[in-house]
């Protein structure tokens, strides 16, 4: 019964982790300048590709992650400075511009990486509970998962950048009229956004095969959580990935993966049908 | 006016999108003065102090401050030389809490961040004791004074108020003028405010700006100032 119970939340540690992972970077740059982000895939590509040629050059994986991750973050900034920057105020624009990045930075490493990789193999083993045996990497990934929404919440609530990035996002010409250098706080926060994409990446690198096009794989999941979830990370993100998460592991465990995936997009609809903001919208509305 | 002027004001001129808003703004303000800007509904006095702040571009004329040419310089960098803005309907932040709507200027002011949010406190004790409430929570009164304490927060040297006392309590803009003209006393903070209330007008500014479809029409001196009359006039719909 317990090696049940524990499947289970094993389970939901597991998609729960993908989601958190998928969604956070996408949540920020949306909910931080209002853009959709298309290229996140690239992003998440971009960690992914780094710590697979790190570890390859003999960098110990956490290292190698790390630095995933930082690459990712320093493309962002440097697309932002260069391209994103100039399309503030223009949603649509933002969308196009994305998605071209994207499309030429999949068909570029088509062509410059080949269509197919050596993966690096999961770390750690597994370890059993009663009949079941479960990735110990699972688990890290769970509080990886943990760590970038409690992280988030230190750096938003706590630190100086934080409160002025808030600012920024509630009123950026009054911000500015206080001296916020609104302008650095969009680069930094897309940075971030990038640097969190580029992290999932390095994180499940180790889990995957590498195709050029692997981004697609977090897309859905990523783009469901933050509909979901709203503008607000800190109080759209996580509930979301609760949310979905507990719809997907019971509709995984009884009906299979493809009804988990589908049960994700009957929740959205439902939760863009009832609450158009998403769960933050609805959330600061109740509570302020 | 003995002193060289803190703000300077010449021909200043701005549009939105091709309707020209202002046609020629001149103003000269000195060091400690309290000086108030008047006119009827849409002759251009908020767009002159977003202006003034950095907000919306001029089109032509120029800006001075504290002797230096601002008039090209963003809003941000203004702030940071020491304007400080508190708009028309008070914009604080809605969804931080009053400590963090005045950590936002304590970060970018020029000051002691932590005494001149001490003095907030003290001059508005209604904040310290809502300091962990969020902003959108507060009454209009309320957020007024936040929105003044956080302008403060950045030791200003220059504040441009637009309407404090716009939708407020008689008894909170009494309160709201005391603690401005005691700042102006203890800092030698200059201040330029945007004012329909009579009383209020009467009450605090010591020269009187009159704009009219975007300029300035008449000025009035500190005697005129003593009769209503003479205000009221420019006031009338
Ligand atoms: N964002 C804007 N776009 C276009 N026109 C504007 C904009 N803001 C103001 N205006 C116009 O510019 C003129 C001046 O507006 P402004 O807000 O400066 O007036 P005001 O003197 O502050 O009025 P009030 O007493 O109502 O606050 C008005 O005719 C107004 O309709
Ligand atoms: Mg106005």
């Amino acid at each position: 019964m317990f090696a049940e119970i524990f499947s289970i939340a094993f389970q939901f540690a597991d998609v729960f982790a993908f989601l958190i992972l998928a969604a956070a970077g996408l949540a920020i740059i949306f909910g931080m300048m209002g853009i959709i982000n298309m290229a996140h895939g690239e992003f998440i590509t971009c960690g992914i590709y780094v710590t697979v040629i790190c570890v390859q050059h003999g960098v110990p994986l956490p290292l190698a992650q790390a630095i995933g991750a930082l690459s990712a973050g320093l493309v962002g900034i440097v697309l932002e400075r260069t391209i994103i920057r100039h399309l503030y105020h223009r949603p649509l624009d933002s969308i196009l511009a994305t998605w071209g990045i994207s499309l030429m930075v999949t068909q570029g490493m088509l062509i410059v990486l080949g269509s197919s990789w050596q993966g690096i193999g999961t770390p750690l083993g597994s370890f059993a509970v009663g009949g079941y045996t479960f990735s110990t990497y699972r688990l890290v990934l769970f509080g990886a998962a943990v760590g970038v929404l409690i992280g988030l919440y230190l750096i938003y609530m706590r630190t100086n950048y934080g409160v002025m990035a808030r600012a920024t996002m509630q009123n950026a010409d009054m911000a500015r009229a206080l001296g916020v250098r609104t302008q650095r706080m969009y680069a930094i926060s897309f940075g971030l956004g990038a640097a969190l994409a580029g992290l999932c990446g390095a994180l499940y690198a180790p889990t995957m095969t590498l195709i050029p096009t692997m981004g697609i794989t977090f897309i859905i999941e990523s783009f469901v959580t933050v509909v979901v979830g709203g503008a607000n990370v800190l109080l759209g993100t996580a509930p979301a990935g609760i949310l979905l998460g507990v719809v997907r592991t019971i509709l995984n465990a009884w009906y299979g993966q493809i009804a988990g995936q589908i049960g994700l997009l009957i929740t959205v609809i439902i939760v863009i049908r009832m609450l158009p903001e998403g769960v933050s919208g609805w959330l600061s509305r109740r509570g302020g | 006016m003995a002193t060289e002027p803190v703000l300077e004001v010449v021909d200043l001129r701005a549009s939105y999108g091709s309707t020209p808003v202002l046609r020629g703004i001149d103003m000269r303000i000195g060091k400690g003065e309290i000086v108030s800007l008047i006119g009827r509904n849409g002759v251009g006095k908020t767009t002159t102090m977003r202006c003034l702040i950095g907000l919306l571009r001029a089109t032509s004329g120029q800006i001075r401050f504290q002797g230096e040419l601002i008039t090209d310089l963003p809003a941000d960098e203004r702030a940071r030389r020491g304007i400080g803005y508190i708009p028309q309907g008070r914009q604080v932040f809605p969804r931080m809490t009053v400590e963090e709507n005045l950590w936002v200027s304590r970060l970018v002011g020029r000051g002691d961040g932590r005494r001149l949010t001490d003095l907030v406190y003290q001059h508005f004790p209604i904040l310290k004791e809502r300091r962990r409430q969020s902003a959108g929570t507060l009454s209009g009164g309320q957020q007024q004074q936040l929105a003044i304490g956080r302008a403060l927060v950045g030791n200003p040297s220059l504040m441009l108020l637009d309407e404090p006392s716009e939708g407020i309590q008689p008894s909170i803009v009494q309160m709201i003028c005391e603690v401005l003209r005691s700042i102006r006393d203890q800092l030698g903070t200059t201040i330029l405010f945007v004012e329909q209330n009579l009383d209020t007008i009467m009450e605090i500014s010591e020269r009187c700006y009159v704009a009219d479809k975007g300029s300035i029409i008449a000025e009035i001196g500190r005697d005129q100032l003593q009769t209503r009359d003479a205000v009221r006039q420019h006031l009338l719909i």
